[in-house]
C-alpha cells in the first residue's frame, strides 16, 4: 500500500489544519495524506486532538486554518456546497447517533431520499443492500432501542455506506460496545478495507490495528509526533512520548 | 330532610327544565367544540411555525418570537380574549365573539407550545444533528426530518396538558357572549330560573373533555419510547 507521495493522488489531505477552541489550540498545523483504499489508524492520549481531527475533515468542526482536500476538492473553499461533499465523506460515531425514532431501514434511507432524492423503491432497495453488508439483512424493522450496539453500529456503518462515501471516517466506533459486541463491528471495518474502502480511524484497538492498518498515526498535543506501518509504531517507536503511549495502551489490553 | 333532597333536585336536575333547554346546551356544545378544534389546530400550527422558525432564523428572530412566547404566557387568556372582542372594532377591525376567542386562546396555545417544543428541539441530542449533517442533510433537513419529530414524542405530555388546560378556555367565551356551552347556560339559567341548565353544561363538559383527557393519556403512553 503507498504510504504519501507516490504517483497516487491522495484521497484525503490535510495541510496546515488549526483549530482552538476558545484560545486552546487543539490542532496546531497538521499535515496527513491518505491514499485511495488505505487504512489510517489514529492514536493518541485524550485531547490530544485526534476526534477534532477526525471532525474537521467533513467540517463538523469548522477548521480555523490549512486546507482539507477530499478526493481533489478544497472542502474548506467559499462557496463549496458542504452537503454535496458530505455524502463523499462517511462517518461513523462513538455513540452510533442511531435516530430512534426511525428502523434501521429508515434510518439508512433518510439521506438516500432526502439527499440524493431517490424515491422509495429504490432507496429502500439500496438501503437493504447496505444492511446486507454488514450482516443485518434480518433486523431492517428492528428500531435502535430493539438492537444491541454492535448491530446498531453496524447499521451506523450501513448509513454511511449507502452513500457510497469514498472515505469513512471511524471516531471510537467500539469505545462504547461491550467488549463481546466489539467483533462484529471489527469484522464489518475489516471487510470494507478488503473491499478497498478509505479508511481513517480513531480508535485504541491495538490488535485490529495491527492487523488491518496500512499506517498508524501517532498525535500528541495536538500535532502528529509519529506515523509509520504498525508494527514500527507498536515495536519500535523512535520518539519516546509513542513509547509510552504505546506501552500503556498494551497495558489495558 | 326529604324536603331538601327534593328541592335540590328540583333546583339541579329538574327534568322539565332539562328537556326545554337541552337543545340551547347542545347547540353551545357544538359551538365549544368548534372553536376548541380550530384553537387546537391554529395554537399547534403557529407553535409548531414558531419553534422550528426559531431553531432555523437568526438570532435576532428567536428574540421577536422569545418576546411574543413571553408576552402570551403571562396575559391571562381571558384578558387577551376581552381586549381582542372591545379593542379591536375601533381599529376596524370587526371581530366576532368566536373570532376573538379562537384568536386570544390560539395565541396563548401557540405561546405556550412554541416553549415546550423549543425545550424539546434543545434536548434532541447534538449527535443526533451531526449523524443527520454528516449525510449530507441541510439543517432544515436535519430539524425536519430528525430533531422535530424526537423533540415532539418526548414532549408529549407536557403538550397534551398544556392543550387540555387551554382548550378548557373556551368556557371565557361566554363573557363576551359567545353562545358556547357555559353562556348558553347561564342564559337559559336565568331565562328559566333554574340552574339546571348549568348542570347539563357540566355533563356536556365532560361530555367533551373527558374523552380528550383519556386520548391524551392514551397518546402519552402509546408514543412513550425509550431512547
Amino acid at each position: 500500500m503507498p504510504l504519501t507521495g507516490g504517483v497516487v493522488r491522495p484521497l484525503l489531505e490535510l495541510a496546515g489544519l488549526r483549530k482552538s477552541y476558545g484560545g486552546l489550540d487543539v490542532l496546531k498545523g497538521v499535515d496527513l495524506a491518505v491514499a485511495p483504499g488505505e487504512l489510517v489508524f489514529v492514536i493518541g492520549p485524550s485531547g490530544s486532538g485526534k476526534s477534532t481531527l477526525l471532525r474537521c475533515c467533513n467540517r463538523l468542526e469548522e477548521p480555523d486554518g490549512g486546507t482539507v482536500i477530499v478526493d481533489g476538492e478544497n472542502i474548506l473553499a467559499s462557496g463549496v456546497d458542504l452537503n454535496r461533499v458530505r455524502q463523499k465523506i462517511g462517518m461513523v460515531f462513538q455513540a452510533f447517533n442511531l435516530y430512534p425514532h426511525m428502523t434501521a431501514l429508515g434510518n439508512v434511507t433518510l439521506a438516500l431520499r432526502k439527499v440524493q432524492g431517490m424515491a422509495r423503491a429504490p432507496a429502500e432497495a439500496k438501503a437493504r443492500d447496505a444492511l446486507a453488508a454488514v450482516g443485518l439483512a434480518d433486523k431492517q424493522a428492528a428500531y435502535p432501542i430493539q438492537l444491541s450496539g454492535g448491530q446498531q453500529q453496524r447499521v451506523a456503518i450501513a448509513r454511511a455506506l449507502a452513500l457510497e462515501p469514498k472515505i469513512v471516517l471511524f471516531d471510537e466506533p467500539t469505545s462504547a460496545l461491550d467488549p463481546e459486541l466489539v467483533g462484529s463491528v471489527l469484522a464489518v471495518m475489516r471487510e470494507l478495507k478488503a473491499g478497498g474502502m478509505t479508511m481513517v480511524v480513531v480508535s485504541h484497538e491495538l490488535a485490529f490495528a495491527r492487523d488491518a492498518a496500512d499506517r498508524v498515526v501517532f498525535m500528541d498535543g495536538g500535532r502528529i509526533v509519529e506515523q509509520g506501518p504498525p508494527a514500527a509504531i507498536f515495536g519500535s517507536p523512535r520518539e519516546a512520548r509513542t513509547r509510552d503511549f504505546v506501552a500503556k495502551l498494551a497495558e489495558r489490553s | 330532610m326529604e324536603d331538601g333532597w327534593a328541592r335540590f333536585v328540583f333546583a339541579y336536575l329538574n327534568p322539565d327544565v332539562a328537556a326545554e333547554w337541552g337543545p340551547k346546551i347542545f347547540e353551545g356544545a357544538v359551538i365549544t367544540i368548534e372553536l376548541g378544534l380550530a384553537t387546537i389546530a391554529a395554537g399547534l400550527f403557529f407553535g409548531m411555525a414558531l419553534a422550528v422558525l426559531r431553531a432555523s432564523a437568526p438570532r435576532w428572530v428567536g428574540r421577536v418570537i422569545v418576546a411574543f412566547v413571553d408576552v402570551f404566557r403571562a396575559w391571562p387568556p381571558l384578558v387577551v380574549i376581552i381586549v381582542l372582542f372591545y379593542a379591536f372594532p375601533y381599529v376596524d377591525l370587526p371581530m366576532g365573539a368566536f373570532t376573538a376567542t379562537w384568536l386570544a386562546l390560539s395565541l396563548v396555545l401557540a405561546a405556550f407550545a412554541e416553549e415546550i417544543w423549543w425545550a424539546g428541539l434543545q434536548s434532541v441530542p447534538k449527535g443526533q444533528w451531526e449523524a443527520a449533517r454528516s449525510t449530507g442533510l441541510s439543517h432544515l433537513q436535519a430539524l425536519v426530518w430528525v430533531a422535530v419529530p424526537q423533540a415532539v414524542r418526548m414532549t408529549i405530555p407536557p403538550l397534551v396538558n398544556r392543550t387540555i388546560a387551554i382548550v378548557k378556555g373556551t368556557a371565557l367565551g361566554s363573557v363576551v357572549a359567545l353562545p358556547e356551552i357555559l353562556g348558553q347556560a347561564t342564559s337559559a339559567s336565568s331565562l328559566a330560573g333554574n340552574p339546571t341548565p348549568l348542570t347539563l353544561a357540566a355533563l356536556a363538559y365532560l361530555a367533551i373533555f373527558l374523552p380528550v383527557v383519556i386520548l391524551g393519556r392514551w397518546i402519552e403512553t402509546r408514543f412513550a419510547w425509550k431512547r
